[in-house]
């Protein structure tokens, strides 16, 4: 490592995203306190147009690919995949915030500069190749989404919310740390090339063992994070309780990039131990899938149901991690991205459905939706269906991929499983369309107002891009299956 | 001079004041409580930190210390501010008695 040498230009570019992010929230902040009754709408546009010019940023620097500062970042394929991801849910929630904001009376700048924070947080984490880095932007992202599930201040449930995420949180958070400091410990360095090193020259010897329990330290904390059984407990309560577009953002965002540590750790760094860790990733795929297919089918709370999906859909993400293998890492990204589009498309509609206050929040609340809003329903169906997994949905090939990706590796027991659990997914979704199409709605119930503004046009591409994969998957494939080669 | 305290006896520490805020924070019904066992798990891992930095004769443990006690400390911050506004909403500390959202 050269001494006392200035970062070149070049290692700038490749930084030059989250320093964007970074100014933009500063802005948005500052914006905020100048513009004193002014409506903030127009703060949240800011956002997601900064956030684009990020995900411009991102490209650009795609275009100059290697490391910077000394090896603890690294702009590769697998980077600007997961930074597109993450601004790209950045942004949908942000335009699908706006209306719900104004509508709860909560329409301030801090919302929009806590979601741009968090995302150059998951920005931060998909880049870094050295672990204390992962775990500064664990906690950039973890923190503002600690405040933000709590930013209805004045609802009990969303307060429970974020002081339940928050605890479990940061209790994950020390594990995550308590593995670092051991592998530090054990291999002397914290950057994952340096440690994939030491743990191969100490293979079967005592370091390893000291590697193993570093991995499986991580493995809970990670765990926790992306609402793996069984470390799924607080993602429910989280979810349900959580402002609605927040729900969206946190069921794909911190997830995603969570996702992609897992890859960078445990593939890069952990890769030679890996018989050592593949038990854990098998164990815990089929209790998430387990635990959250069948606690989804008993609830009566859309909301509550769609928390307990996302943990099943987490299992099925586990499966392909389970494999091990290049095909598995490129059946994981595609996954993500089809589950981001329709998960933030599910939840964000689900804040203009469940009305005024997020009161009707039962499957039978949304009885008559079919006749009297067919476009809401209609994008409501859209992503059901693709949370299934029918063909032409994005959902369809990330199941599709996972599940061949885990064939390939041997994994046949494992697959079998995942499907039978797939067709009991199916029930507690079909339930729901069958209650918007099939049923009168109820007198008691006020009406739906229509979809507009920003909320309509980040559903509709939600569902363009949920078909768009599902119909012509090849464009993105490719660019998965080019970019699946981690650093080994 | 006396012999120096050997390394497995700070990890052996460590490992302890880390379980003991695991235990703290499942068995301890109160948010503050377990906010400071998770505060003692941060510390655990900091003494660590340190003592693996001591062994390898490097620099780098000593400053990963100071980067989770500022982290410990936003975390402390935002941390605070959230069970401030559960209590105004629920006049109540306690976990057990947190929980609107069952079904």
């Amino acid at each position: 490592m050269p001494g006392n040498s200035l970062p070149a230009a070049v290692e700038l570019v490749r930084f030059l995203p989250e320093t964007i992010l970074v100014l933009l929230g500063t802005l948005i902040m500052v914006l905020e306190a100048v513009t004193g009754d002014r409506p903030k709408t127009f703060l949240g546009h800011l956002a997601a147009a900064g956030l684009g010019l990020a995900a411009c940023a991102a490209v650009y620097a795609h275009s100059s690919p290697g490391e910077a500062f000394s090896g603890m970042l690294v702009v590769d394929g697998f980077t600007t995949f997961f930074r597109l991801l993450v601004y790209a849910v950045g942004i949908l929630t942000v335009l699908s915030s706006c209306q719900f904001l104004t509508r709860e009376r909560a329409n301030t700048g801090e919302f929009y500069a806590l979601v741009v924070f968090s995302v150059a947080g998951q920005s931060v984490m998909v880049a870094s190749h050295e672990l204390i880095m992962i775990f500064i932007g664990l906690e950039i992202s973890s923190i503002a989404t600690y405040v933000l599930a709590g930013f209805l201040r004045d609802d009990p449930r969303a307060t429970e919310s974020a002081v339940k995420y928050f605890l479990l949180g940061s209790f994950a958070t020390a594990f995550v740390l308590y593995g670092i400091a051991w592998i530090y410990g054990a291999t002397g360095s914290t950057e994952l090339t340096a440690i994939r090193a030491a743990v191969d020259t100490q293979a079967g010897r005592e370091g390893a063992m000291l590697a193993a329990v570093a991995a499986a330290l991580m493995f809970v904390g990670l765990g926790f994070k992306v609402s793996g059984a069984p470390f799924q407990m607080w993602a429910p309560d989280v979810y349900q309780g959580a402002p609605s577009p927040v729900s969206a953002f946190l069921s794909a965002g911190p997830k995603a990039a969570a996702f992609a540590v897992f890859l960078r750790v445990f593939e890069t760094a952990f890769g030679s131990i890996g018989p050592l860790w593949e038990p854990l990733f098998w164990i815990s795929a089929l209790l998430s899938m387990t635990i959250g297919n069948f606690a989804a089918l008993v609830q009566g709370n859309v909301k509550r149901m769609l928390a307990y999906s996302s943990i099943a859909h987490a299992g099925y993400i586990l499966v392909a991690l389970t494999a091990r293998s290049e095909v598995g890492t490129a059946a994981v990204m595609f996954y993500l991205a089809a589950y981001a589009l329709m998960n933030v498309g599910a939840f964000a509609l689900l804040g203009h459905l469940t009305r005024k206050g997020e009161r009707f929040q039962k499957v039978e609340d949304l009885a008559g939706l079919g006749s009297a809003q067919p476009l809401a329903a209609a994008l409501f169906s859209i992503f059901l269906l693709s949370l299934i997994g029918v063909p032409l949905t994005a959902g369809f090939f990330g199941k599709f991929y996972i599940f061949k990706a885990a064939l390939d590796s041997g994994l046949v027991w494992l697959t079998v499983l995942g499907l039978l659990n797939s067709a009991v997914g199916a029930y507690y979704y079909l339930r729901v369309l069958v209650v918007m199409y099939m049923r009168e709605a109820s007198e008691e119930v006020p009406p739906v107002e229509a979809l507009s503004g920003g909320l309509r046009a980040a559903l509709l591409a939600c569902s363009a891009g949920t078909l768009a994969l599902g119909i012509f998957p090849g464009p993105v494939l490719d660019f998965v299956n080019r970019s699946a080669t981690l650093i080994r | 001079m006396p012999a120096a305290v050997p390394l497995s006896w700070y990890l052996v520490l460590s490992a302890v004041l880390f379980s003991l805020g695991v235990a703290g924070f499942f068995f301890r019904r109160n948010i503050i409580t377990m906010f400071m066992s998770i505060e003692l798990m941060l510390n655990a891992v900091n003494l660590s930190f340190v003592a693996f930095s001591f062994q390898l004769k490097q620099v780098s443990g000593n400053i990963f210390a100071f980067f989770v006690m500022v982290v410990a400390a936003a975390e402390a911050a935002v941390g605070l501010a959230i069970i401030l506004t559960v209590f105004k909403n629920r006049a109540t500390l306690n976990v057990d008695r947190i929980d609107s959202m069952k079904y």
